[in-house]
């Protein structure tokens, strides 16, 4: 069983006090954080005011499904009146002014958030270097990265700075760094969970999901954040189903799963994850899977795509950052179009800058139809692919990613090696379904292996159900470098 | 500029469009929770939609699109299934998330039209398309200080944007379109009109093309047009500067120009070289807007009449003039007060001669003054009843309306503290005409031998007797007998 659910099951049966728990529990935040860098700030002191209050009326704390457990946000995700950065120089010193619906709803059900996770610049980047306050280390080996974007709540999980962590995924930001930091993250079908309140990356791309040890704790999580928000009108009114109890009765028996041909093309992955999924395979059989071929002929063009529609709506999201309202603003500047183009110049880094520019081309008078429009047709056609797919299979299987976790500074300057390392992930957000990163085993170095299975919109049950029972038949022991 | 417009038109003819921009009064804004309002201090109507800030997300607001559909369907237009909201980007103090949510290339609302009287006759000019958008905020600059300050209370305000057909060829024209579609927006009670305050705004592309030419000629874009009389002025100026442009043997350079009221002539502001690329693509935060055919019907059928209909309506049912009926159809109000005092005298003439002659006299803003308006509709009715029955003639209603506005008090009442009725009983009047001719014999004689203009100054001098309460049908009968025998 995860930390989560464990530590909800101390709580409530009061074999743990909450105030006992949060005072041994921030000095090893503290000691590890020092570390990994994975949160840009603790919030002892909120989170031990509250962890009073529970210990207080005992009786609150049964009531609530995630009663005094310490959860991490991303740093893209608002908090009410604590700071938001998106790991940005331009928003320092920025405080939301009201909660995202998913914190709200988190707080509401009894969670303490101790951290705001540490992530690429707005959510962009794949190992969680591109932030102006510092990569996050892999508490699996010092000297690698986390991932990205999600990095610091990956981080937070996997070194125990919190039962469970929200991320956001654009385009494989929670699931890469599951995989790189051995954690299972979610990545829920676009229009599950409320976007109000978190920063904007890439609007039609953008997901919040859980990230916890296993896929019930990430299914507890889930169960308090998923459901339409008037907030957020791509929030869809579709019913939530029981996430928790389909984690714990879920069979992989007569589930058939497909393994997209695309995904395991010679030469795509690593050998040794290669080597280890074919053993994954093995335990999904024995478990009573039935395995098949599939296909999802336009995965090639999913980087292309994913890179056009991104950062076109990245360009627009990102204009609200001009120095006039909140945030940043240049002390010297000679005239209004000089305060906003020195405010971004000096605000934003190299990625966000680059993105930006890629964007802006990309919607420019004379180039949408060859790009913007072209990406959005292909995009459609990948939608069609993998709805086609799931009418002949339940789920699919897949890597998560090329490699397991890479060195600090391998490829940060190589930014078309960096995008590729999403090239399992990103199709999944340009066709709106949700998916699943797990851990599957270690490579010879002792790094976590990621698989991921991808499931039709609005199967969460499943695909939450279908991790957990893997993670039964082949439990994941994290070795941690700490 | 001393040359005339018919200097201009007798070579060319001028093409005009009119896009029209309507703020829709909503009681929340286009994208958001706060209070759609005028005039609060700055900052202080705005949600965090409005000021754009980090993972705010607009949502769009359903008393705007209602009040979006009903206006198209009165301009006769072809509400789309499905329509989208697109981005438009650029870089402005006023605009916090630097870009502003409009209907783009899948507006709501395509082609219609809106119908008018110009000098008595029927013109309809041409829409080609309505679309929605939010409103941005206001840059106040305070130069004395050396500083300027933003105010998003306007920001996300709900607009409509109105284009028409390049289908107006005279300033007249335009105005009269102008007002038409004002009326239109009133008479649905969705749009405050008020060019000044700036909640109903017009720019105007203007063109000149020589007489008998098919093509168009470059338009011009004039902006900042703020009255009537500004848009009349501003086109009739750009008339006649294309004119002088192309007699000069020069082309028109397709731009922007401001028309600046106080200058009385227009500047340019940019040139199409120089125009934004507003980089447009579809807003990824809101989904595609789908109108049901049934939701659009129930609207549709739910249409108040609009001023055209109730126009020819008046014409037709009251026996009005096209004139007649278009000031009484001016306001809804005005139009209503007209139709219940007709109703009820029985006598249409008599109620639109009073209303215009009187009444309209001493209403300043035909939309508001008639909700606390004295006499109203009953009270005039009351009055016109006692011209009807003969206890009043004209000339004492009008002075016993002029008591009505000042007292409040009813016709019947000021008539009888006040004496006002009318003589109609003939033994007094012929005491005054006996009283009159026995004053005046050289008149008398001068009217004998064939000065019949002097019939007029005894009909005066009896009325002067009767301190004006003569009848004066009877009067003059009565004085006519007694003068020829």
């Amino acid at each position: 069983m995860g930390r989560l659910a464990t530590l909800k099951e101390g709580f409530r049966s009061g074999k743990i006090g909450v105030t006992e728990y949060y005072k041994d529990f921030f000095s090893r935040v503290r000691v590890r954080n020092e570390k990994l860098n994975a949160l840009l700030e603790i919030f002892e002191k909120d989170a031990l005011e509250r962890a009073v209050k529970f210990d207080q009326s005992k009786s609150t704390l049964g009531n609530l499904p995630l009663g005094a457990l310490p959860i991490a946000i991303k740093d893209m995700i608002s908090i009410r009146g604590q700071e938001l950065n998106a790991s940005s120089k331009i928003l320092k010193g920025y405080r939301a002014p009201r909660s995202a619906t998913v914190t709200e709803r988190l707080e509401k059900d009894g969670a303490i958030f101790v951290g705001r996770a540490n992530c690429d610049e707005f959510a962009m980047g794949s190992s969680n270097e591109n932030t102006s306050f510092g990569p996050v280390k892999n508490p699996c080996a010092l000297d690698r990265t986390a991932g990205g974007s999600s990095g610091g709540s990956a981080a937070a999980v996997a070194a125990e700075l919190c039962v469970g962590a929200l991320g956001t995924d654009t385009g494989g930001s929670i699931r890469l760094p599951a995989a790189f930091c051995g954690i299972t993250g979610l990545k829920p079908t676009y229009g599950r969970v409320s976007r109000s309140g978190a920063i904007a990356f890439a609007s039609s791309l953008d997901q919040i999901g859980p990230m916890a040890d296993d896929a019930l704790d990430c299914a507890h999580i889930l169960q308090s954040i998923a459901g339409r928000d008037p907030r957020d009108a791509t929030s869809m009114p579709v019913k939530t189903e029981n996430y928790i109890e389909a984690c714990k009765s879920f069979s992989l028996k007569g589930v058939k799963i497909g393994l997209p041909k695309e995904y395991f093309q010679k030469g795509g992955v690593d050998p040794e994850i290669e080597k280890n999924l074919q053993s994954n395979l093995k335990v999904l059989e024995k478990e009573g899977a039935i395995i098949r071929e599939a296909s999802i002929p336009h995965t090639p063009y999913g980087i292309a795509v994913y890179y056009l529609v991104a950062t076109a709506e990245a360009a627009s999201n990102l204009a609200r950052y001009d120095g006039i309202r909140y945030g940043k603003r240049v002390e010297q500047f000679k005239s209004l179009k000089d305060l906003i183009m020195q405010t971004r110049s000096e605000g934003f880094g190299s990625e966000v800058k680059r993105r930006i520019m890629l964007g802006t081309f990309a919607l420019s008078s004379g180039y949408y139809d060859a790009y913007y429009s072209k990406a959005q047709f292909v995009r459609s056609k990948l939608q069609s692919e993998f709805l086609n797919a799931f009418k002949e299979v339940d789920l699919l299987f897949t890597p998560v990613a090329p490699s397991t976790a890479f060195k600090i500074g391998e490829k940060v300057n190589d930014p078309l090696q960096m995008y590729l390392s999403d090239i399992y992930t990103v199709s999944i957000n340009l066709a709106g379904v949700p998916a699943i990163a797990f851990p599957v085993g270690h490579d010879s170095q002792n790094l976590p292996i990621g698989g991921q299975f991808i499931a039709p919109p609005f199967a969460e049950a499943k695909l939450l159900g279908a991790a957990a029972a893997f993670e039964r038949a082949q439990p994941f022991q994290r070795r941690l470098a700490l | 500029m001393s040359m005339s417009l018919e200097t201009v038109l007798k070579t060319y003819e001028p093409v005009m469009g009119l896009e029209v921009h309507a703020q829709l009064k909503t009681k929340t804004k286009i994208m958001s929770g706060a209070t759609n309002i005028f005039g609060e201090a700055p900052n202080t109507a705005v949600s965090t939609i409005d000021t754009g800030m980090p993972g705010a997300l607009p949502v769009l607001n359903r008393e705007a699109v209602t009040m979006a559909v009903k206006t198209a369907l009165a301009l006769e237009c072809e509400i789309q299934p499905v329509s989208v909201f697109s981005r438009k980007h650029y870089f402005y103090p006023d605009l916090p998330k630097g870009y502003q949510i409009s209907q783009y290339d899948r507006p709501y609302a395509l082609n219609g039209g809106v119908t008018f009287y110009l000098n008595g006759e029927k013109r309809r000019i041409g829409l080609i398309r309505i679309h929605m958008e939010e409103d941005a905020g206001k840059n106040l600059h305070f130069d004395d200080r050396g500083i300027s300050l933003v105010d998003l209370n306007r920001s996300s305000v709900p607009l409509i944007e109105i284009v028409s057909q390049p289908d107006l060829r005279s300033p007249d024209e335009a105005v009269a379109y102008l007002k038409a579609l004002r009326l239109v927006l009133r008479y649905l009670d969705v749009c405050e009109g008020n060019l000044e305050e700036g909640n109903f705004r017009c720019d105007a592309n203007v063109s000149l093309r020589r007489h008998g030419a098919s093509k168009f000629g470059t338009r011009v874009e004039l902006k900042n047009i703020n009255s009537f009389r500004n848009l009349e002025r501003a086109v009739t100026f750009e008339m006649i500067r294309q004119y002088q442009v192309l007699e000069s043997g020069g082309s028109v350079v397709q731009e922007t120009r401001l028309w600046d009221a106080s200058q009385n002539q227009s500047h340019s502001m940019r040139s199409k070289e120089e125009a934004a690329d507003y980089r447009y693509m579809p807003e990824p935060d809101l989904l595609p807007l789908q109108l049901s055919n049934q939701t659009v019907s129930k609207m549709k059928a739910d249409l108040p009449e609009r001023p055209i209909e109730k126009m020819e309506r008046f014409i037709k049912d009251y026996h009005r003039t096209p004139y007649d009926a278009e000031v009484l159809t001016a306001s809804k109000a005005l139009a209503d007060y007209y139709e219940d005092v007709a109703k009820a005298t029985g006598d249409d003439q008599l109620s639109s001669t009073f209303i215009q002659t009187n009444v309209l006299a001493k209403i300043a803003n035909v939309e508001t003054d008639f909700a606390t308006f004295y006499p109203d509709s009953k009270a005039l009715i009351d009055l016109l009843k006692l011209i009807q029955g003969g206890t009043l003639s004209l000339n004492l209603a009008k002075e016993v309306f002029e008591h009505m506005l000042e007292s409040k008090q009813s016709a019947e009442k000021i008539v009888s503290e006040k004496g006002l009725s009318q003589v109609s009983d003939d033994k007094a009047l012929l005491a005054a005409i006996e009283e009159v001719i026995q004053g005046n014999p050289r008149q008398l004689a001068e009217l004998k031998s064939g000065k019949d203009k002097l019939f007029g100054f005894f009909m005066g001098q009896c009325q002067k007797a009767l301190k004006g309460k003569g009848h004066p049908a009877r009067l003059k009968e009565l004085l006519e007998q007694k003068l020829k025998s």
